[in-house]
């Protein structure tokens, strides 16, 4: 595909003008990094405010129960009873239990619609999917871009032009207004860190961003470092810890599968799902601590203490936070437990590592404290 | 000294048969961020355009080719603890190793400057 072909977001012209370096992504030019890097822009997130533009990835309203229905069927969690205000992680399924795409199902508001946040590279699918037997207006794809806001001083800076966000905590989402825009706001992110994910019409994304960037807390932060915050927070990226052939279980993420809707059995690849809860999964995602400076990279082959191939690397890279090289990858049973020798291959040589829990750094979310 | 230029954006310094290699600020400028360096071991010898090191962004692995032939005579062992000397000073503190040339001949045919800048197209 030539640069030409890719798709633009509509602060394109405003990452350039702020010296942002573009790369492909999922079909779409966008910032990997601006001027100051990945490593002072994820330092700058982990301390002050970063401002994403996450406008790829794709948004879809559903309208009404029978397409809410729709999603269920293809979903672990609780959709239905999604209580108005509240925002879930989930996963959509293939009829093998298989991760079609991984996304946030939101319900702003009690009324009929539900939001759902999609993968750049997997929304015609999900779609499609979405669309399947029901008229195509039930599954909208508003003109809408999305923002993040990420960081300890996130909340400090929206305060000022949307004092409801303060009343926002971790997971829960309002209709708002962020000075005089309109927004459709969640106390959401993919960082690890506090913060905002902010939807909203793409005719006043420029005027948003204009106007958050006025706080000297905030500086944009591209997909580079979007990336590293994400692996230290131990969080699963589509297309390397997560894919068709790849089940929650395996990813190790039994907690957004509901017990109920499991003893139901009413969703794609319930019956796998339970076996596999049952028996363990044959594989399981973990997080790896490199012994050393080189880093792995995905791909890279893991075996165990005695060399015996056992897993493989899905994502690796450098922590900006630990100052060491830090990964995900699925290992065979029996090797998960955390302090697990292992080596990896790196170029052709074993080095070695261990499993380590997750998240490599700890989240700091805005959690709702219980009563 | 003279500097002179590969297309791969490995430079390499000449004196008194010992040449000096790095990578350009145009190629750290593009990598970013480098956190890690695998340098090759002293006594090693290389090839011409055959790869001699390793260098690592937070997002990938480069090789590094050697700009001569020859055999490595010194390591920069500072970017062991420091890999980005390599961002902060590519041509100077960020140097990666030493050859002993076999081919001084090599060294005439690399680009110089002027050439060198035409192709990063500066």
């Amino acid at each position: 595909m030539t640069d030409d072909a890719l798709r633009r977001t509509t602060l394109h012209d405003w990452h350039i003008s702020a010296s942002a370096k573009m790369v492909p992504f999922a079909g779409y030019d966008m910032p990997v990094q601006y001027k100051d890097g990945i490593i002072a822009e994820h330092h700058h997130t982990r301390n002050e405010a970063g401002l994403f533009d996450v406008s790829h990835m794709g948004q879809i309203i559903l309208h009404g129960q029978e397409a809410w229905k729709r999603l269920a069927a293809h979903v672990p969690s609780d959709v239905m009873g999604l209580k108005p205000g509240r925002m879930r992680y989930t996963t959509l399924l293939n009829d093998w239990g298989g991760v079609i795409d991984d996304l946030m199902m939101v319900r702003p508001d009690a009324g009929n619609d539900l939001w759902v946040v999609v993968n750049a590279s997997r929304k015609e699918v999900d779609l499609a999917l979405l669309r399947k037997n029901m008229p195509g207006d039930k599954a909208e794809v508003p003109a809408r871009d999305l923002i993040a806001l990420q960081g300890p001083k996130a909340a400090k800076v929206l305060r000022q032009y949307c004092p409801q966000s303060a009343e926002l905590s971790f997971m829960y989402a309002t209709f708002t207004g962020i000075g005089n825009i309109p927004v459709m706001l969640m106390r959401s992110g993919y960082t690890g860190e506090d913060g905002f994910e902010i939807s909203v019409e793409t005719k006043r994304t420029l005027d948003l961003v204009a106007l958050l960037s006025k706080s000297p807390e905030v500086k944009p932060v591209g997909l580079g470092a979007r990336d590293t915050l994400r692996l230290e927070a131990g969080l699963c990226l589509y297309g390397h810890e997560l894919n068709e052939k790849i089940t929650p279980v395996e990813a190790n993420l039994n907690w957004i599968i509901s017990r109920q809707r499991l003893s139901e059995g009413e969703f794609s690849g319930a019956s796998i799902l339970e076996a596999e809860m049952l028996n363990m999964p044959e594989r399981l995602r973990v997080g790896i601590a490199v012994d050393g400076r080189a880093p792995a990279r995905e791909g890279a082959e893991i075996r165990n203490a005695e060399g015996r191939p056992i897993g493989i690397v899905t994502s690796g890279s450098f922590s900006p936070t630990l100052n060491k090289p830090i990964a995900m990858g699925y290992v065979e049973h029996g090797y998960s437990e955390p302090d697990t020798q292992l080596q990896l291959i790196v170029r052709g040589h074993p080095i070695p590592a261990h499993v380590a829990p997750l998240p490599f750094v700890a989240h700091r979310y805005a959690r709702k404290m219980a009563a | 000294m003279t500097v002179k230029f590969t297309k791969d954006h490995e430079w390499a310094k000449l004196d008194n048969g010992t040449a000096i290699i790095g990578i350009t600020h145009y190629a750290q400028n593009a990598l970013g961020d480098i956190v890690y360096v695998e340098l090759p071991e002293v006594g090693k010898k290389v090839g011409q355009g055959k790869e001699a090191a390793v260098v690592e962004s937070v997002k990938a692995a480069s090789d590094v080719y050697a700009p001569l032939s020859g055999e490595v005579v010194e390591v920069n062992t500072a970017l062991k603890n420091d890999p980005s000397l390599i961002n902060s000073s590519p041509q100077d503190k960020g140097w990666f190793f030493k050859l002993k040339v076999a081919n001084s001949n090599e060294f005439n045919a690399l680009m110089d400057d002027a050439a060198y800048k035409k192709h990063t197209g500066e």
